[in-house]
């Protein structure tokens, strides 16, 4: 083992990081801002990479500009979602469970929904043109392709903290986390915020889906994949914590890297063993600050 | 005489602010006594503290003779110490009955049963009935928690920690959101209740007919500090007190 | 009063065993393995809402217990013989046991919604092992083959066979569900933190219903392997345990029979659209979406809120003339 497959497979892990991350801020984000549980966010990925295979292979739209109108499309077919739907049991007794039944049921739908528009069969979206070759230097080969997802990864960090700490909208969303009905008392459009941040957070699964179009092969019911891997990274990194998010992701990537190539067959069962002794071992979650409450 | 309970210096800060700052003060054995102060003293804190709820950071818990810092809440409970809460705490979906019956079947040690049928438990349902008669609530006994008016479901938290024969009781504004006139009926049944079941009882309150017309000693929390602790006519005599707190009120 | 109760307890219980009693009567074999199903799943589903229902825990991996009984049966008779069967349900359900005892101390610590995604994860985990691990679990092929041995493999005879266990077991969580544990148990949904101040731990009862309810699934896994004489890793995938959320929901979590009913309704829904579909998820999402929206109290639940209201009506009206 030399440095350069160290290297290689570093950015293979860091690529894979990067997804994770991208999909998991946004179920963090809606989590965070507006204590809402979103079960489906895998299917808003999973909508996210229809959308963007159909504005490339059907409207020959540009693959940068395909991948923003797809986060764009599952944006607003998340807050038709949020303001359908899941606004009607807010403040309902024991509305934690009836969030993950609502959002389980979406997760259904959708992924049948999906069959009868694109049908069953795979899809696959090819590289955008540019970004099909790799860099070589020396023994190193990196696909430019997993170099550009790592770059839109840091762009997505850089623009979520810039907008969350300097800017109203986003002070507001922080706000709101604390307390919806504090803030609808303040003036604070509380529904319009929420509707909103749904619409922010699902926009990422979907920006993450279509980014990882060219990766993966686009198939239904792959909702269910990518949010188990998600939940993973948001228990590690303390549910609503952004930074725990993104350090549990690159956890995950770099693991996942390594476990890839050493033990292909068993490779998935690694992100369940981090899982399994984290929680022994550190049960509130890797970067989940100690919190002694009881009550 | 021993005191029940024992605060030595006890101290708890979140963040970097000293909600409770080096209180210390000790309760007789059948005294009731209130504790007062401006939001934001840190009463109600001190209350976790004192049952578990919350850690001290630093200082000590005695009640009767045990140290009791850092137990949890549950273990605090079996010593005898009951609680009663400001914003009401009870099992809205059961029945008045079963809300006071839990807790008498908790005292027995039966709440592990899972074969025969609460009511066949018979010494804890007449105890619950004599608890919801003390109150005035067994009429009520058969209702949905929920559907009760405001000030039963405060006396009803009052029932279920009373059940659990508590040598002391914590109460946490028992008057509070009620009209004067069920001020005057609640101050009254306070005062029944602390006899009738030998209790000693400490009470946070911010209606000053309550504190002073029942309290045989006030403690005033400002700032997470004990500012003052005497008899009621030294309490309304202390200056400290009077332009800290009471100053409009009197 | 109570004596009334007593009574009309008594002849629902035995209208119940009857009506069951006397599926195999019809003498038609595809009614005798629904009526089977219905009642498998009708019990996996009121011990899954012991959790969910009454003590408020939303477990999304039931699934890794029902699978652990299926395989209990499914490994001992691959690798012990026919003759294995029912030790193999029995080493199912002490494997549930087990490993329900063990996980619910390192998920219990979570609450809320923590404990949902990690029951998810960890069933997840398990169907993963079991479709990867090819040459002892038989991966997606299953196992095949599963008859019950002697008099148990005529399928009338393992009909009652369940239905003793089920009804047994029903029982059991009945009278779970009616005593002091059981009250405790909702308490814990409630108020939890005043359970504390009963003097009672909450994750510690957390954990006994946790164990308990899985060992019903465990146990309603094993039995299912012996109706479809087959195991499937498909037992083992968070759609199983989908499947018991949602009967439990459509016919009413706060009520004792709701997910029975649920689960009969349900299987019945399967039969009748199931074979015509491939659109299947599609259906029971819409039917989950519409409980949760417009019937959250369950089948049952808005039934007997009907009931209560035509009664309280009728009273009015008696009071008015």
């Amino acid at each position: 083992m030399d440095i350069s497959f160290l290297i290689v497979q570093f950015i293979s892990g860091l690529t894979m990081a990067t997804l994770l991350f991208l999909v998991a801020s946004g179920l963090t984000l809606i989590f965070g801002v507006g204590g809402v549980f979103n079960f489906a966010h895998g299917s808003f990925y999973m909508l996210g990479a229809y959308l963007a295979y159909t504005f490339v292979a059907g409207t020959h739209l540009n693959f940068w500009v395909a991948v923003l109108a797809a986060a764009v499309g599952a944006g607003i077919l998340g807050m038709l979602a949020e303001s359908l739907f899941l606004r009607r049991i807010y403040g309902r007794a024991e509305e934690e469970g009836f969030q993950i039944l609502l959002t389980y049921s979406f997760i259904l739908i959708i992924d049948d929904l999906v069959k009868l528009v694109w049908g069953t069969e795979y899809k696959s979206l090819s590289r955008p043109a540019g970004f099909g070759g790799s860099l070589i230097w020396g023994d190193i080969t990196l696909p430019t392709y997993n170099l550009a997802i790592i770059g839109v990864g840091l762009l997505v960090v850089v623009g979520a903290w810039l907008v969350l700490s300097r800017t109203r909208p986003g002070r507001i969303a922080r706000a709101t986390a604390l307390d919806r009905e504090t803030m609808g008392m303040l003036g604070v459009n509380v529904p319009l915020t929420m509707t909103v941040v749904f619409g922010i957070a699902t926009a990422l699964g979907g920006l993450t889906g279509a980014l990882a179009a060219p990766l993966r092969s686009v198939t239904p019911g792959a909702g269910i994949e990518v949010i188990i891997d998600a939940l993973i990274v948001v228990v590690l990194g303390g549910m609503g914590n952004f930074w725990g998010a993104w350090l549990a992701a690159l956890l995950l990537g770099e693991v996942n890297a390594v476990a890839v190539a050493t033990v292909p067959e068993w490779a998935s069962l690694f992100s369940y063993l981090v899982m399994v002794v984290t929680l022994i071992f550190k049960p509130e979650g890797l970067f989940a600050p100690r919190q002694v409450r009881k009550v | 005489m021993e005191p029940i309970l024992r605060l030595e210096n006890v101290s708890k800060a979140f963040g970097g602010l000293k909600v409770t700052d080096g209180v210390s003060f000790s309760v007789m054995p059948a005294e009731i006594s209130a504790i007062i102060g401006p939001n934001g003293a840190g009463k109600t804190t001190l209350f976790n503290q004192i049952t578990g709820a919350l850690r001290p950071d630093s200082g000590r818990i005695v009640f009767q003779g045990q140290d009791i810092t850092g137990l949890d809440t549950q273990e605090i409970v079996a010593l005898g110490m009951g609680r009663a809460f400001q914003i009401t705490s009870i099992f809205p979906e059961e029945t008045v009955l079963n809300n006071v019956r839990v807790a008498c079947l908790s005292r027995e040690g039966l709440t592990r049963q899972p074969l025969k049928g609460v009511g066949s438990f018979k010494s804890s349902t007449e105890k619950a009935m004599s608890v919801l008669e003390s109150l005035g609530l067994a009429g009520q006994a058969a209702r949905p928690a929920f559907e009760l008016a405001h000030g039963d479901q405060k006396l009803l938290d009052i029932g279920v920690a009373l059940a659990l024969n508590p040598k002391m009781l914590l109460l946490d504004e028992p008057t509070a959101g009620m009209s004067p006139d069920e001020r005057a009926l609640t101050r009254e049944l306070v005062v029944k209740l602390w006899r009738e079941f030998n209790l000693t009882m400490i009470f946070i309150e911010h209606d000053m007919d309550t504190v002073f017309g029942i309290a045989q000693k006030v403690r005033v929390l400002q700032q997470g500090r004990l500012l003052a602790e005497g008899t009621p006519d030294e309490i309304r005599a202390n200056p400290q007190v009077v332009t800290a707190y009471l100053g409009e009120e009197l | 009063m109570e004596a009334v109760d007593k009574k009309k307890a008594a002849a629902f219980w035995g209208l119940f065993a009857l009506i069951f009693a006397l599926v195999p009567a019809a003498g038609n074999d595809y009614y005798l393995t629904i009526a089977n199903r219905i009642l498998v799943w009708g019990m996996f589903a009121v011990a899954f809402n012991m959790l969910f229902g009454v003590t408020g825990m939303l477990s999304f991996g039931q699934a890794l217990f029902s699978g652990l009984g299926g395989y209990g049966v499914g490994m001992t008779v691959k690798y012990l013989g026919k003759a294995w069967f029912l030790p193999g349900l029995g080493l199912g359900v002490i494997a549930a046991a087990l490993v329900a005892y063990l996980l619910g101390y390192l998920i219990i610590r979570a609450g809320g919604v923590f404990f949902t995604i990690l029951t998810l994860a960890f069933g997840q985990l398990a169907w993963q092992i079991t479709f990867r691990w090819y040459n002892v679990t038989g991966g997606d092929d299953g196992i095949q083959g599963l008859v019950p041995p002697g008099i148990l493999s005529n399928r009338v005879v393992y009909y009652y066979f369940c239905l003793v266990l089920v009804l047994g077991s029903i029982w059991f969580l009945r009278r779970l569900a009616d005593s002091p544990q059981g009250l405790v148990l909702r308490c814990v949904r409630q108020n939890p933190s005043r359970v504390r101040f009963l003097g009672r731990r909450v994750r510690r009862n957390q954990r006994r219903v946790y164990l308990i309810s899985s060992v019903f699934a465990a146990l309603a896994g094993g039995l299912m392997a012996g109706i479809d004489s087959s195991i499937h890793t498909n037992m083992l995938n968070w759609t199983t345990s989908g499947q018991v959320i949602l009967m439990s929901v459509l016919g009413g979590i706060h009520q004792f029979f709701g997910p029975f009913i649920g689960a009969g309704v349900i299987m019945i829904i399967e039969d009748v659209v199931g074979a015509r579909t491939e659109y299947w998820s599609l259906i029971i999402g819409l039917v989950m979406m519409t409980m949760v929206l417009a019937f959250p109290r369950g089948l049952v639940g808005e039934f007997a809120l009907l009931k209560a209201r035509l009664k309280w009506r009728a009273l009015e009206r008696a009071e008015r003339s």
